[in-house]
């Protein structure tokens, strides 16, 4: 098993973080990881994505040029990574501020309205965990309890009351899709 | 999931495995993409712990000068930074291999020149290890790829450093500091006590209370005499350590028709892009330089009278290819492939400018 992941948008949407996320149920689950992220001013507005490698084998590059699964949230990620995307994988996006939606045909698409759902759980730092959600019932590459044990992990003490919270944003992006 | 297997960044590996090696004190100034390692080690807090002292100097050329001090007193000192810090610590570096001082220098390197950008470059290769700042001197330097070398390095380092009383460099770049996987931390030891340090280093100017003669460090001899026999003594040391710390690792190279040469998160791609190539009926190896100084020129002698051509693969323009062309002296074309100004190739990139040279020879 090797899932080659990508996920792409704004600075402050979560994108590292949920990366993180993944990268740390990886860890639970045993599996080799490799986390790379775009670092610098990304991190304050503008773009920023992270590549995610999950594997039961030792991971080369962690530097890829084509990926399993990509996850977007910009138009401008989504022009960069659409076609970055392996014939037959997956690319996940949520519609909201899209104006041109992707067009490959070889491809699985899913569109997943996670801002709405996200403005609907009236918590929008949960944005990344309903997308993460959506991600992981596309493609469950980790153990969702791996998941929550992960972000137990990644999230400092003082905010671990926060964790039902983000496993029933995680739910909810669950229910967004249907593979 | 076993217990000792953490998630981290290479930057951070650096910091744990620093305090771990119970080593007496880091001095640096922030800088973009090694910024992890004083904050971690800021956060660890070791000086509660360990005693280990950490501080945030007021500028680079302060931090060398600090390492400089605490390592004439025999205490495992270090400093990070990234290629404009490094620039600026190349007197102090100077001074401290001229004093014949272990301590141990990570440079996390960016793309240059000047400011630069502050994305992935090996663009400071030369300065590393044909001696960045003036005089005849070497650094020991070594190359990680994986955060667990990140976190290996920094034990061998300093002990290759105390061996040969010589400054050690820890030579990585922006994707191996700020990427994450996994990594077993080396064992916590004490910091050494001041009787093991005055019996390691007998040298270090540690105050004698009349017990003994003084120690003096200085590296001014204005005696060309006495200048030149201290020169033949650091060369004596560079010559011991070319012949016994060497180290390289290789992959794919017992059929290779081909040999990528790669240090670094580098060497990772182009394992990827050899993946890739024996896919497709293309044998490929890597010769990977772990030392960088002292380099593998004898391997690498060895490999060209058996593969039919050699690619270098550098963030740089052309850099360690020098190194390589004098292993394999005109046995096989040597070639070069080398991204700059903090971009970073991708596997297939790598492949394809190995096979445009392949088709054109």
């Amino acid at each position: 098993m090797k899932k080659e992941i990508i996920i792409a948008g704004f600075g402050g949407q979560g994108v590292l973080s949920m990366g993180k996320i993944l990268a740390y149920a990886g860890l639970i689950d045993d599996l080799e990881i490799t986390w790379m992220p775009s670092y610098g001013p990304e991190q304050r507005g503008g773009t920023a994505n992270v590549t995610v490698v999950l594997s039961d084998a030792p991971i080369s590059s962690p530097v890829l040029d084509t990926f399993d699964t990509a996850v977007i949230l910009n138009q401008q990620s989504l022009d960069k990574f659409e076609s970055k995307v392996k014939p037959g994988g997956a690319l996940i996006y949520d519609p909201y501020g899209i104006h041109r939606a992707p067009t490959r045909t070889d491809i699985n698409i899913y569109p997943v309205d996670a801002m709405d759902a996200t403005l609907e759980l009236n918590n929008s730092k949960a944005y990344n965990m309903v997308v993460l959600g959506a991600l992981l019932k596309i493609n469950p590459v980790v153990d969702i309890e791996s998941v929550m044990a992960g972000l137990k992990k990644a999230l400092p003490e003082r905010h671990h009351h926060l964790l039902p919270l983000n496993r029933e944003a995680i739910s909810r992006g669950m229910e967004l899709v249907n593979p | 999931m076993k217990e000792d297997v953490k998630l981290m960044k290479g930057n951070e590996a650096i910091a744990h495995a620093a305090i771990r090696y119970g080593a007496d004190g880091y001095f640096g100034y922030p800088i973009t993409p090694q910024s992890e390692v004083l904050e971690t080690l800021e956060a660890l807090m070791p000086w509660e712990t360990t005693g280990m002292v950490v501080l945030q100097a007021e500028s680079e050329v302060a931090s060398i000068n600090m390492v400089y001090g605490g390592a004439s007193t025999g205490k495992a000192v270090m400093t990070s930074s990234s290629s404009p810090g490094i620039s600026l610590m190349q007197e102090g570096l100077s001074y401290i291999a001229a004093g014949e001082l272990p301590v141990l220098v990570v440079n996390v390197m960016r793309g240059g020149p000047g400011l630069g950008t502050i994305h992935p470059s090996q663009s400071d290769y030369f300065q590393a290890v044909k001696g960045g700042g003036h005089g005849d001197y070497h650094f020991i330097v070594l190359a990680p790829s994986t955060v667990q070398e990140m976190a290996d390095f920094v034990g061998l380092g300093f002990d290759l450093a105390f061996k040969y009383r010589t400054p050690a460099m820890l030579l990585a770049d922006g994707v191996v500091g700020q990427m994450m996987e996994k990594v077993v931390l080396p064992p916590a030891r004490p910091r050494r006590t001041e009787e093991e340090i005055a019996i390691q280093c007998p040298w270090a100017v540690t105050g004698h209370s009349a017990h003994r003669k003084p120690n003096v460090l200085t590296t001014l001899e204005l005696d060309s005499a006495k200048m030149e026999v201290n020169n033949e003594r650091f060369q004596r040391t560079y010559r011991l350590i070319e012949d016994n710390e060497v180290r390289y690792q290789e992959y794919y190279t017992d059929d290779a028709d081909y040999i990528f040469i790669a240090f670094g998160s580098i060497a990772r791609i182009c394992l990827k892009a050899i993946e890739d190539a024996r896919e497709q009926g293309l044998k490929i190896g890597l010769i990977r330089p772990i030392t960088l100084w002292p380099f593998p020129s004898k391997i690498i002698a060895e490999m060209s009278h058996k593969c039919k051509g050699i690619m270098v693969v550098e963030l740089n323009a052309g850099q360690m290819i020098e190194d390589v062309r004098l292993a394999v002296e005109g046995r096989v074309p040597v070639w070069h492939y080398g991204r700059m100004g903090g971009i970073v190739p991708n596997p297939p990139e790598v492949l394809d400018a190995l096979k445009s040279h392949i088709d054109n020879a």
